[in-house]
């Protein structure tokens, strides 16, 4: 019975297993021969693929819209100046939904799927936290453009590197001497209830003792809350400065509710930008904040003294004047966080020719080459301003802006130096194997 | 603060929640108590409504209150039109088999959230307040709109009262609700009541929607929060009943407004949850429901 059937599957496909072995070997000898493969002739020809995890859905949404639109800016730049050691730069795009399960299961697909060289960009720190160790176990560089303090903290691989933007550690310490100096010394926190708001409170509660001043009340805000009108008695009267920073869809909602509950008469105001990021400084409430300050990584309105190389930046970017995209003054960008992608791009095309790269064999080799930079000068590659790179914790240091509301616009008042934010590194990356 | 001002903007901020969460839960009851039909899609009627409003309010120029006003009128009318819609073209070919609808309402969610996403974008944005006033009291200001919404959202569940109790068209609702076949051997078009009555509850979440986005702001994934809480409602008050509704909407909202500033938010749905199991347990028809016949 059964040696019927298998004849007659002989005769009806007329394809035995043998002949078919016999095609798919000749097949793969055909694949493997020399001038067969793509580029074969030229591996340097092959362009250079970079896997982008870009929040294009979700709550970091605005971010990553404009994650998308600074990367594919930075990415012509290179290819116009001749590419990677000569090798066109190639970004493949795939949504996390900012959803750190989605962000390990967008980097195992980098790695499987579209064989990408590195995996960058992303920036909410849950999915940082969620991803990487993904690209730990599967050997692939994961160049983030986050800001929490969990790559400093050497709590997760070596290859995870934050080479472009500064640390929410680095950011509230420079921050502390000029908020103590300047606005007062009894601050209260408003902070969400997550890593990088936690991050906030733990680092900016001793930063701000050094300098003499206390935290008086910590408000700790759930992420998913949609209103914070309750939040607010729970600041103290004699607070001097409210420390606020929040993120995602509500952070409009929490700037207007705090005007009504505050008017002229509340204490003075000092916000990250991320409780404002994209958000248009003329939306209806917002007049409360004239007068305020913010951190801004990189300013959003075009300041009067800017060098010829931010002019440049702005341009390439798609932004105005006024930080709001050129095609459409209602969207307004992520400029004081966005600026890490064009930096964090020119780094993986320094890393990849210092270290002569030619593909996933070398990724090693560009983690290391990565962890050798110390400085970074203040140019067209890094528009932001000067940074000093420690390969050891794998993180950045740079200059940050501080910022008034004047007449509806942001103008810089201060700016720190790198030493304001400099800090002893905890860990070292380079210690550990690849 | 002292306690007193602190309780008072406790009240406040409850009754604004409780003012849009009882037309939400109104929306959701009433097709639950005429057609039999759990809607789990009734959270993103809600977000539909936010979304097209501020759609229509962005094509107006001049003063806010103009754009508002058109949104306010003509955004629930969209959706309770999508809502009817889809009423002729999914449930009433399932027949308003419990099970079948839950199944199709679910996917009903995605539809909608998703051709949100696809059309309006993962961005959150903000609809201009028909008026900004700031109330200052002794001890905070407070935004006078919020208050507004309060007085709104009362005339309208008066009116849905009225066109339930007073009129016709409530009568053919109230008789459909009580037998269906008797209604329809009466000669009342069931399909017909059931298709409106399913517009109208989505048209009354729609309503709430474009009430909250000068507050907060339209956002595709908005409908997951209100459709959990006005869950909560309609089962502490009752199936179907108008009266139910809005007393445990008031009960959640002020509970929630109260606990939530004086304790944590997250227990404040910890006891609503907490509060809907011990209906469930000794009064499974609702405060105000009647028992199952």
């Amino acid at each position: 019975m059964s040696e019927n059937r298998k004849s007659l599957i002989k005769l009806n496909s007329g394809l035995t297993r043998r002949s078919a072995l016999k095609g798919l070997g000749a097949a793969a000898g055909l694949v493997a021969a020399p001038g067969f493969v793509r580029y074969g002739q030229a591996q340097s020809s092959e362009p250079i693929k970079i896997g982008f995890q870009c929040h294009r859905t979700g709550i970091g949404a605005a971010y990553g819209r404009w994650y998308e639109r600074v990367t594919t800016a930075a990415a012509k730049r290179i290819n116009d100046a001749g590419g990677i050691n000569g090798r066109p730069l190639e970004i493949v795009i795939e949504d996390d939904g900012t959803d750190p399960k989605r962000g390990a299961e967008v980097v195992e697909k980098f790695a499987n799927q579209h064989k990408v060289n590195l995996v960058y960009g992303t920036l909410f720190s849950h999915v940082v936290v969620g991803s990487a160790p993904a690209a730990g176990e599967l050997k692939i560089p994961y160049y983030v453009v986050s800001e929490g303090y969990h790559v400093a903290s050497g709590k997760m691989n070596r290859y995870c590197v934050q080479p472009g933007i500064t640390d929410v550690k680095a950011q509230a310490r420079s921050m502390a001497p000029w908020i103590a100096g300047n606005l007062g010394k009894k601050v209260t926190l408003v902070y969400p209830d997550y890593a990088f708001g936690h991050d906030h409170r733990d680092f900016f509660t001793p930063a701000i003792e050094e300098q003499g001043g206390q935290v008086v009340a910590k408000v700790p805000i759930p992420p998913t809350e949609t209103s914070f009108t309750r939040y607010f008695p729970q600041i103290p009267r004699d607070t001097d400065v409210i420390y606020h920073v929040m993120v995602g869809p509500a952070v409009l909602t929490f700037v207007k509710e705090m005007g009504e509950f505050f008017g002229s008469g509340g204490p003075q105001l000092f916000g990250f930008i991320d409780s404002l990021e994209a958000v248009d400084m003329g939306s209806p409430g917002l007049e409360f904040l004239e007068g305020s300050h913010f951190w801004e990584g990189m300013p959003r309105y075009a300041q009067p003294d800017q060098p010829d190389y931010v002019t440049a930046y702005r341009e390439a970017a798609g932004i105005d004047d006024n930080g709001a995209s050129v095609n459409d003054a209602k969207d307004v960008s992520t400029a004081a966080h966005m600026f890490g992608c064009w930096e964090t791009l020119n780094i993986v095309k320094a890393s990849m020719e210092a270290c002569d790269y030619k593909g996933p064999d070398d990724r090693a080799a560009m983690i290391e080459a990565t962890e050798a930079m110390t400085e970074m000068e203040a140019g067209p590659d890094h528009p932001q301003g000067k940074k000093l790179f420690n390969g050891k914790i794998h993180q950045v240091f740079g200059e940050q802006s501080i910022s008034q509301v004047k007449d509806g616009k942001l103008e810089v008042v201060h700016r720190t130096s790198i030493e304001d934010g400099a800090y002893e590194p905890e860990a070292d990356y380079t210690a550990m194997s690849f | 603060m002292a306690f007193g001002p602190y309780f008072l903007l406790a009240t406040l901020e409850g009754l604004v929640t409780a003012a849009v969460l009882s037309l939400i839960a109104l929306g959701l009851s009433l097709v639950f108590g005429v057609m039999r039909v759990v809607n789990v899609a009734h959270g993103e009627f809600y977000m539909l409504g936010a979304v097209l409003a501020w759609w229509v309010a962005s094509m107006f120029g001049g003063h806010p209150a103009i754009g508002f006003m058109v949104a306010l009128v003509l955004s629930p009318l969209v959706v309770a039109a999508i809502a009817f819609v889809a009423e002729r073209l999914v449930l009433s070919r399932l027949k308003y088999e419990p099970e079948a609808t839950i199944v199709a309402t679910i996917g009903l969610l995605y539809i909608i959230q998703q051709l949100a996403l696809s059309f309006y974008g993962p961005e959150a944005r903000p609809v201009e307040a028909p008026f900004h006033y700031r109330m200052q009291l002794p001890w905070f200001g407070y935004s006078a709109y919020k208050l507004a919404v309060i007085g709104f959202s009362i005339i309208m569940m008066l009116a849905t009262w009225f066109v339930l109790t007073r009129t016709k068209i409530g009568l053919v609702m109230r008789a459909t609700q009580f037998d269906r076949e008797t209604a329809q051997a009466f000669g009342i078009p069931v399909g017909r009541v059931y298709a409106g009555v399913f517009a109208l509850g989505a048209g009354l979440a729609a309503v709430a929607a474009v009430l909250i986005v000068p507050i907060q702001q339209a956002h595709y994934l908005m409908g997951h929060d209100p459709l959990l809480l006005s869950f909560i409602v309609v089962i502490i008050g009752g199936l179907g009943s108008l009266r139910g509704t809005v007393l445990a909407a008031v009960l959640i909202g002020l509970s929630d407004g109260i606990i939530s500033m004086f304790f944590s938010p997250t227990l404040a749905k910890m006891l609503a949850t907490l509060a809907v199991a011990m209906i469930l347990v000794f009064r499974p028809q609702g405060l105000f429901g009647a028992a199952a016949r």
